[in-house]
């Protein structure tokens, strides 16, 4: 027979509302393996607002123009345009009359989401396989179809995050209603 | 058009709840409706004399045996219902749970809706990590052996997908059934380890606020959850429905923020860093924001409204006769549980207490029902869902009012199903 000892955690599993004994043997697992944050530099794609987690690296929007027409157009078009709904990367405007059209260049709040978004899942039939310059020049042409950069602005950790979109203040926060 | 007795219509007639033919719960549950079924009374009368009942084929026939993995009959076969999606990008999109077929609360594995952003990935377990770094303590690495050895709970939780019912605030109509409009519903028993076991185990610094949560799909998703989530009631689910978790729904492990819009509980799981702020993924900016008239957008919007719906009889069904009907639906909310559900028939007008025919548990569908008597006039059929906290679904007017039209996002309002003269269900908007 099992001797219990006491609750595992009272706080954890009071979120539950299970009652749960657990042994002293259980109630040790801990079976994570320690790792360096080093170990996650190729695994982590994590581009922050802030600039933390972009790699090295530089592109211009120029230099992206050939990449967007070979590896993006196919489904964003020669100009961003899109073939779908979902695939539209240019143009609309916030305060427009009609319902607006919402975009990079007008919905998106930070600019680091878009070397983040193209880096993890973009080409969506071959993810991860630009390179990090690649990213840079694609996604600095993808702003620059925007409108929001000019084709000779050289886009890399620092510059990119910085980039003004227009919509920034666009959004409110309700992550206090939880 | 076959009417029920008229001494059986006449006794009900005493129990009516409210307008246009809806009867006391308690008949439900008594014998004086016995015969009532799912989808409508039989007629006392009118019954084929001289049936004679014979000893059918299959009970003289032994069948097949055991199976490794059972499957539905033939005579009951459901399915997930997918949209259209990019014909370039076929791993994008999402299938609906047929809800109009289904009873009870629980979704089967093989029904429960799916939404992916790149496709299902092909996961063996044994190369999958589950990483949690950032700012804690000791960057950990787990594997899916080793977290299998974890206590674990059991929890039954629905999952909504914040786009359902999203076709309702577009200025169509559109003529769709309970799966097409609001099939990004379903509801299981998830089992695996409290997320804040493993967060604890790498030992969270006190400076952090929020963790990403990023899946092993070919998008990588991401999305940012409050650490006050993370370390209150979030799973890292292992098991739906006793079963490992299936491919579609993140195999081998995935992220469950009970009540909340289903795109936060990441699928695939793989990562999660510790962070000070929210990353500003492109699936909690570009995507489920909700944008409002004054073209501000709300971003975060977690929790999952109160929220109710017939689903029988509901959207493209028909019901072809006179006579005594279990109208019957599902109703949740991330606020809590579901305290009462009202009913119905003259379009909001008057309203009748439904029978929970569930447990009501937190944060998971519940089953209701009422008896309805339809006489042949036009009808219009709704549920009114109210939560533990008070919080009452509201008309399709109000979330129009209160949000507008571009949004398409956390729409919980009040599904209006037509019943027209020949008792065909429709959509419709009052
Ligand atoms: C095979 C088709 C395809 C290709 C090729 C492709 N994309 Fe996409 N892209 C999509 C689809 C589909 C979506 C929407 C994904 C979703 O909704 O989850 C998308 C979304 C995006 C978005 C986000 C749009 C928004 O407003 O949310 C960006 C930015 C983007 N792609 C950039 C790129 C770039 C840059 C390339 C080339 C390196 C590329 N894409 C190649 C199909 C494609």
């Amino acid at each position: 027979m099992f001797t219990y000892k006491r609750l595992l955690k009272a706080s954890t599993l009071a979120a539950y509302g299970v009652a749960m004994l657990v042994s002293t043997a259980q109630e040790q697992v801990k079976l994570g393996q320690t790792i360096s944050e080093a170990s996650l530099a190729e695994f982590d794609l994590i581009a922050e607002p802030g600039g933390m987690g972009f790699p090295p690296g530089t592109g211009t929007a120029r230099q992206g123009r050939t990449i967007f027409e070979t590896r993006c157009a196919l489904c964003h078009g020669s100009n961003g345009e899109g073939n779908s709904a979902a695939t539209v990367l240019v143009g609309g405007n916030m305060q427009s009359t009609d319902s607006p059209l919402r975009t990079v260049g007008s919905y998106w709040p930070y600019a680091s989401t878009v070397f983040d978004f193209i880096r993890r899942a973009m080409p969506a039939n071959a993810p991860k396989s630009l390179t990090d310059e690649e990213t840079y020049q694609v996604a600095a042409y993808v702003l620059y179809l925007n409108g929001l950069v000019a084709e000779d602005e050289i886009m890399n950790a620092q510059s990119l995050p910085q980039v003004r979109m227009p919509n920034a203040e666009g959004f409110i926060d309700q992550s206090h209603i939880q | 058009m076959t009417k029920s007795s008229k001494g059986q219509n006449k006794a009900l007639d005493l129990d009516r709840v409210a307008a246009n033919g809806l009867l006391s719960r308690r008949h439900l549950l008594s014998a004086a409706l016995g015969g009532a079924g799912l989808t409508m009374a039989r007629p006392v009368i009118g019954q084929e004399p001289g049936i004679k009942l014979e000893i059918p084929a299959w009970s003289k026939t032994p069948g097949p045996g055991t199976s490794p993995y059972g499957s539905s009959s033939a005579h009951a076969q459901l399915e997930r219902q997918s949209g259209f999606g990019n014909p370039l990008y076929p791993g994008g999109g999402a299938s609906r749970s047929p809800l109009q077929h289904l009873q009870g609360t629980i979704t089967p594995n093989s029904l429960h809706f799916e939404r992916h952003h790149a496709g299902i990935p092909a996961i063996d377990p044994a190369g999958h990590k589950l990483v949690i770094h950032g700012l804690v303590r000791q960057p950990l690495m787990f594997d899916y052996e080793d977290l299998l050895k974890y206590q674990m709970v059991s929890k039954i939780y629905f999952l909504e997908c914040s786009g359902n019912s999203g076709a309702l605030l577009y200025g169509g109509n559109p003529d769709g059934t309970a799966q097409s409009l609001h099939g990004l519903v379903s509801c299981a028993e998830w089992t695996g380890i409290p997320l804040s076991v493993l967060l604890e185990e790498a030992g969270v610094l006190p400076e952090a606020r929020w963790i990403a949560a990023v899946g092993a799909d070919a998008a990588s998703m991401g999305r940012s959850i409050p650490l006050d989530k993370a370390m209150d009631d979030s799973l890292l689910a292992l098991f739906q429905n006793g079963e490992p978790v299936r491919p579609e729904q993140g195999y081998p492990m995935r992220l469950f923020n009970p009540g909340w819009e289903g795109n936060t509980s990441v699928k695939w799981l793989t990562q999660i860093k510790v962070t000070r702020n929210p990353l500003q993924f492109r699936d909690e900016t570009s995507k489920y924001t909700d944008t409002l008239p004054d073209r501000s957008s709300l971003q975060f919007t977690f929790p999952m409204d109160v929220k109710s719906l017939i689903t029988s009889p509901s959207g493209q069904m028909r019901v072809t006769q006179g006579g005594i009907y279990r109208v019957t639906g599902v109703a949740w909310s991330g606020a809590g549980s579901i305290r009462r559900v009202e009913v119905s028939a003259d379009g909001g007008q008057t309203w009748g207490d439904a029978l929970i025919e569930s447990q009501q548990l937190d944060k998971a569908l519940v089953r209701f029902s009422i008896p309805w008597r339809w006489d042949g006039a036009p009808a219009v059929l709704q549920s009114r869902a109210t939560d533990s906290a008070g919080n009452v679904q509201p008309t399709r007017d109000a979330v129009i009012a209160a949000k507008g039209t571009i949004n398409r996002y956390h729409n919980p309002c009040i599904q209006s199903w037509g019943v027209n003269t020949a008792g065909e269900v429709t959509n419709v908007y009052l």
